[in-house]
């Protein structure tokens, strides 16, 4: 009882801070230069990460299927599988996930280092806005990059397959392409780019919420880091099921 | 004429009651020294000047304003007037001290670069660290640290500087650059309080002595008036509290 009473106050914390981003997103000053230093703080770091996760997600799928439907002749469909599931599922879950881990606990130490140190309280007593200043800038770059680096993954996962599918099945490549983008459709890449924004959204919320919720010096840091992964990770999964329904229902009908 | 007050200032955290009816004024042009043990709120009751903290009940009026009730972005511009030097200095540690002067031209004028790099130059000779304009503040020393931030609190020309203990932990030729540094800042007509236990520092810059104790202000009176006290704990707290146990 205790605990569903602070876990709903926390809810609703992080609920405010959300919409208190959301309403300064809006008004000025807007820091351009900061954002920019975000994504590419954020993305460029992340980018070798995503592609490598993505082409070895690919090159695996595409040996379980190919062996796996080769016993009943469906090795033409391997095509089909691989790229539908990287794009809707793999990519999205697995880049947002890494992300979690790289950008989720990098973001929510820096914050909380500053917060022990009096750093937060010196933007503030400086007369400028850690909301502004630290968290906006954040957050956009986040969502902004985490699609972009889960559809760059799904690519590089799908050429991956191309190339397993050629070498251990013979499967020519223009074969293969033709079936991928025979099957891909808009709203594959469309849902895999909405979930991985509020995936991102989710991410960098709750890292900029515990930095600035860290107490406790060094130690509270460390706290801080590793709740963001685990519960950013949990969340990321628990709302994929229902993001994939609302897409399936709401797209492919 | 009366630039700031506080009056009947409440604060607790949770059950912790730290201010209990807090009443001073600052006039224009004055320094106060603001003394109390540790632990007593000095640094709760400054950050509630700005709004850092939220006082629980109490007014705080800025030239005839009340700014106690004001939400934290009407506070940003006020924070320009009122300036806060940290305890600890808190300077950006991923910019160098130059950035860190420079952060609230950069955010509060519309200077160009080379007005802004002027002005960094000018305060930086002010506080002795011309030499320092590149480094960053992992490699500075305690002293430097606070001196960095001192004339990053200085930058804007504020007109009420809240100095929280800007002398403790230092060496004396450090200590003795800043008190040099408040005189200046002093000397321009600015006001200020002057949280410190360091007494002797203390003689040095303020007009006027004041007594955090239990929540209120217990002593409030001039150099003149604090030297020749009667009272025992101003006694005592003018004999025992000097520098070498300041620290934070
Ligand atoms: N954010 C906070 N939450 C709870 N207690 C606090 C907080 N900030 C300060 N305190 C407590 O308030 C009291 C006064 O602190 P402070 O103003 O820092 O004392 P000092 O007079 O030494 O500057 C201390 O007991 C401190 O533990
Ligand atoms: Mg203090």
């Amino acid at each position: 009882m205790k605990d569903l009473k602070a876990g709903l106050i926390l809810t609703g914390d992080i609920l405010d801070f959300t919409k208190d981003v959301f309403t300064r997103l809006f008004s000025k000053p807007f820091y351009w230069g900061r954002l920019f230093d975000q994504i590419i703080q954020l993305g460029l770091g992340s980018l070798s990460i995503s592609i490598v996760i993505g082409f070895i997600t690919g090159l695996v799928m595409t040996l379980q299927f190919g062996y796996g439907l080769a016993k009943f002749g469906g090795t033409l469909y391997v095509p089909a599988i691989v790229s539908v599931s990287l794009l809707r599922e793999l990519a999205p879950i697995f880049t947002s996930l890494l992300i979690a881990g790289r950008v989720g606990s990098g973001i929510s130490a820096e914050i909380g280092a500053m917060n022990v140190t009096g750093q937060i309280d010196a933007i503030r007593a400086l007369g400028t806005s850690p909301v502004r200043v630290l968290v906006i800038p954040r957050v956009l770059a986040t969502v902004l990059t985490l699609p972009l680096l889960a559809t760059l993954a799904s690519f590089t996962g799908i050429i991956g397959g191309m190339l397993i599918s050629y070498i251990e099945f013979g499967m020519p490549a223009g074969f293969y392409a033709n079936k991928v983008l025979s099957t891909i459709v808009f709203a594959d890449i469309f849902g895999s780019i909405f979930k991985c924004a509020f995936f991102g959204l989710v991410i960098s919320i709750l890292a900029c919420y515990r930095g600035f919720h860290t107490k406790e010096g060094t130690r509270g840091v460390g706290n801080a880091t590793t709740w963001v992964v685990v519960r950013s990770s949990i969340i990321i999964l628990i709302s994929d099921f229902f993001l994939s329904k609302i897409i399936l229902v709401g797209f492919y009908q | 004429m009366k630039i700031l007050e506080l009056k009947n200032i409440h604060k607790s955290f949770g059950e912790k009651k730290i201010h209990q009816g807090v009443n001073f004024y600052l006039e224009q042009g004055e320094t106060i020294a603001l003394l109390g043990h540790s632990g007593t709120g000095k640094s709760v009751l400054l950050r509630s000047i700005i709004g850092l903290e939220q006082i629980d009940q109490g007014e705080v009026i800025f030239r005839q304003q009340r700014i106690d009730q004001l939400d934290e972005e009407s506070y940003y511009p006020l924070r320009t007037k009122i300036s806060y030097s940290f305890q600890n200095a808190a300077l950006f540690d991923s910019l160098s001290v130059f950035e860190n002067i420079a952060y609230p031209l950069f955010e509060h004028t519309k200077l160009n670069e080379t007005q802004i790099n002027q002005k960094v130059e000018d305060v930086l000779k002010i506080v002795n660290m011309s030499q320092a304009k590149f480094l960053m503040p992992s490699d500075l020393s305690g002293g430097m640290q606070k001196r960095v931030g001192l004339a990053r609190s200085m930058i804007l020309n504020p007109e009420i500087l809240l100095y929280d203990e800007p002398t403790a932990g230092l060496d004396p030729v450090n200590t003795d650059m800043v008190i040099d540094i408040m005189n200046e800042f002093k000397a321009r007509g600015f006001s200020g309080i002057f949280v410190t236990h360091d007494i002797p520092a203390a003689k040095r810059v303020c007009d006027r002595f004041l007594l955090l104790r239990d929540g209120k202000i217990y002593f409030n009176g001039t150099l003149e008036e604090f030297n020749h006290s009667n009272d025992p704990f101003v006694l005592t707290f003018g004999s025992t509290h000097r520098s070498r146990h300041d620290v934070p």
